[in-house]
């Protein structure tokens, strides 16, 4: 005999039970106990046919490869560059991931990205000990200047993006700026001033709301009465 | 974190800031709530923005300093705790703490905003001494003003508290009406310099920007009583100026606030 305990999007707390019976599977952020199904997070419940998974309400940013993040650059090494990522751990970025033109043994490195400078990097490969590899190689990645840099909860992050990017779109659209979300939850706008503030001020609020559903109406309304 | 220097520093030029507001134009809320703790002789609240800063005044006997047998005294502790901002660390206090408690301090005393002679009892043996403690709640900027505001709240609430006439021993459960003997009523406003240009109230972002800082303290007639510099960019005496004018319009705006606040 199995049973759900909970229902889809429930808020749980950590330790509180979901499942009894063998016959549903844990999924991310849940563990087993004989045979109950615990919440390690607090989050939202999704069922998705046997296997229940718990999406977190916050939590740190953990670093995965392909991801797409804004870091900020902390040191400046022989062959290239540390950068802060909004994680426990600093990333790497090599000279030669950084620029596609030859760049000569005696040149300053300060002159491609000096120390402060925030960049759009993705990350190329994460080792086991969480030493972050990156690259700037990509069109779409370079070094920020102008615009503003916000940071939100890095878990509201696919919320801010929406589905297949429906959300920043509508943001970009009504605002007219230029949008680029990290992964690690620093988002970079660019704009007019009064459009970066709009942009930012949607985004503080998807942030506080995405628990909620109707978000991209939410959003509409929003952004059009301001309009 | 420092992020947006220089879009800060941009905007400015333009007269212009990241959350649209005026240049010299104070964040809302200002929120100022008293007597929030029954174990201190005066306490109180103010929230500006985001800004959160508790104050608490202390009153106790203590034997005179032996070059002011006369007096009482006055001491201002500011703690920075690590729940207000992820920057703050628990321990010693930090420089930016000493920096906090020594500028309210400064205003209070150099305006002689407490008659000390007041406060003493019996010279040379007996003087009610006044600890003024500032919490940091949170900071969203401009610890500095509020924590001002907060200390001059707590100071204008403060009751004495029940002292046996035979015994000397103090009962701090319960309050006389007798106020604390305020003569002036001193208020720090901070003016930021950014890219050459003048502003109030900073955020944390801004300030961060900043080149250079003049903290005014000024009583409710505009009588100047402290001035802290701050920032590494040196000031010129026109700016000085031009800064100590605007301190002293916005310290009549934030007294106005505070008085609302106090009567209600």
């Amino acid at each position: 005999m199995s049973e759900l305990l909970v229902q889809e999007r429930n808020v749980v707390v950590p330790g509180e039970a979901l499942a009894q019976g063998m016959d549903f599977l844990p999924g991310d952020n849940t563990y087993r106990e004989k045979d109950q199904i615990y919440s390690k997070v607090l989050g939202l419940v999704s069922v998705s046919g046997r296997v229940i998974k718990i999406t977190p309400l916050s939590g740190p940013y953990l670093p995965k490869t392909e991801d797409k993040i804004i870091a900020r650059v902390i040191d400046i090494t022989i062959s290239g560059w540390r950068f802060e990522t909004a994680t426990a751990y600093s990333a790497m970025l090599n000279v030669r991931d950084a620029t596609t033109r030859f760049v000569k043994k005696e040149e300053d490195l300060s002159q491609i990205l000096s120390i402060g400078d925030y960049a759009v990097v993705k990350i190329v490969n994460v080792t086991s000990q969480n030493l972050i590899d990156l690259t700037m190689k990509e069109p779409g990645l370079r070094r920020i200047s102008g615009g503003r840099i916000i940071s939100i909860n890095s878990q509201k992050v696919p919320r801010v993006i929406g589905r297949q990017g429906s959300m920043i779109t509508l943001i970009k659209d009504k605002t007219g700026c230029d949008i680029t979300v990290g992964q690690n939850g620093l988002i970079w706008i660019k704009g007019t001033s009064e459009g970066e503030l709009k942009a930012e001020k949607a985004i503080k609020l998807i942030e506080a709301k995405a628990h909620l559903e109707g978000l991209t109406e939410k959003m509409e309304r929003f952004l059009g009465e301001s309009a | 974190m420092i992020v947006n220097k220089e879009t800060i520093a941009e905007l400015a030029k333009e007269n212009k800031r990241l959350d649209n507001r005026a240049l010299t134009e104070f964040r809302q809320p200002i929120l100022v709530e008293t007597n929030i703790s029954w174990t201190a002789e005066g306490s109180a609240r103010v929230q500006i923005g985001e800004t959160v800063v508790m104050a608490g005044v202390k009153l106790s006997l203590e034997k005179p300093y032996n070059d002011t047998p006369d007096e009482g005294g006055i001491m201002v502790n500011a703690e920075l705790s690590p729940i207000a901002s992820p920057e703050f660390e628990s321990g010693p206090p930090s420089i930016k703490a000493v920096e906090l408690a020594r500028v309210v301090d400064r205003g209070i005393r150099e305006a002689k905003a407490i008659d000390l002679k007041k406060l003493c009892l019996v010279p040379g043996e007996k003087a009610w001494f006044v600890i003024v403690d500032i919490i940091s709640l949170n900071d969203g900027g401009n610890l500095l003003d509020v924590a001002g505001m907060a200390a001059l709240a707590a100071l204008k609430t403060a009751r004495f508290p029940v002292v046996d006439p035979e015994t000397g021993a103090i009962d701090y459960k319960q309050k006389t009406d007798k106020s604390l003997p305020l003569t002036k009523e001193p208020l720090p406003i901070t003016i930021y310099k950014v890219n050459g240009v003048l502003l109030v109230d900073p955020t944390n972002e801004e300030e961060k920007a900043y080149e250079a800082r003049l903290t005014v303290g000024s009583d409710a007639k505009g009588t100047i009583s402290a001035l802290q510099k701050g920032g590494e960019v040196p000031l010129s005496i026109t700016e000085i100026g031009k800064m100590v004018d605007l301190a002293l319009e916005k310290a009549s705006f934030l007294r106005k606030e505070l008085n609302k606040a106090l009567k209600a």
